[in-house]
């Protein structure tokens, strides 16, 4: 599946999206797998209550699943308007 | 309705006339327009990321909601990204509807909305550096009205 980061997230981690192959059944568990990769991953998912996430473009939980999901994008609170 | 997401500025008062021109229907139409402003002094540009796609659908999704809660004939969003300098129109949203009161009230439904549930992200450029705008408690506690 592709993931996709935005505004600090991305600066964190150093790239704005990147396709991983992933049997993750939630949205945290492929947050504990790319905590695992490196160190930027670690720090940028340190305090996932300082993230919000999107599954194909759509707003959710960490605790949603992830079965068939295409797309998952993790990005901070956003900032319209 | 229309939603527009454009890094391009764009001309309010042509934007607003277009809009109100040539309803029957509604007798009300009401406007807001954001724009950049420089609250400590120094601000030299503001730059909004967003995600492509889901902004979109986002907006249609808070624009289709405030349609189903209020009685609306039209309503507008127009969002822009990229670089903004101090003073420029960041957006704008319009609505119509019979009466006043549907027409402010889903404006403002509109704004609070695309402020924290629409995906862009502003970062302030000053002679220090840029910064990630932190998102307001008082951003997310306006949603509970609703």
């Amino acid at each position: 599946m592709d993931v996709l980061y935005f505004a600090w997230v991305r600066e964190r981690i150093g790239i704005p999206r990147e396709a991983v192959e992933t049997q993750a059944g939630t949205v945290m568990d492929l947050v504990e797998e790319l905590r695992g990769k490196e160190e930027r991953y670690a720090a940028a998912f340190a305090d996932i209550s300082a993230l919000r996430v999107a599954v194909d473009q759509q707003l959710t939980d960490f605790d949603a699943p992830l079965s068939g999901a295409r797309e998952v994008a993790f990005f901070p609170p956003m900032t319209g308007g | 309705m229309r939603i527009v997401v454009q890094d391009a500025a764009f001309d309010f008062g042509a934007e607003a006339t277009a809009f109100a021109e040539g309803r029957a229907v509604s007798g009300a139409v009401v406007t807001f327009t954001g724009i950049v402003r420089d609250v400590d002094g120094g601000l030299k540009a503001m730059e909004i990321e967003h995600y492509p796609g889901m902004t979109e659908s986002a907006l249609t999704d808070i624009a289709t909601e405030a349609k189903t809660r209020w009685s609306l004939e039209d309503a507008l969003v127009i969002h822009r990204h990229g670089q903004l300098e101090v003073g420029e129109m960041i957006m704008m949203v319009a609505t119509a509807a019979r009466h006043r009161k549907d027409a402010f009230e889903a404006a403002e439904y509109l704004m609070d909305y695309l402020k924290s549930r629409a995906p862009f992200w502003k970062r302030e450029v000053t002679a220090d550096g840029a910064d990630w705008v932190a998102a307001r408690d008082e951003d997310e506690d306006a949603l509970t009205r609703w």
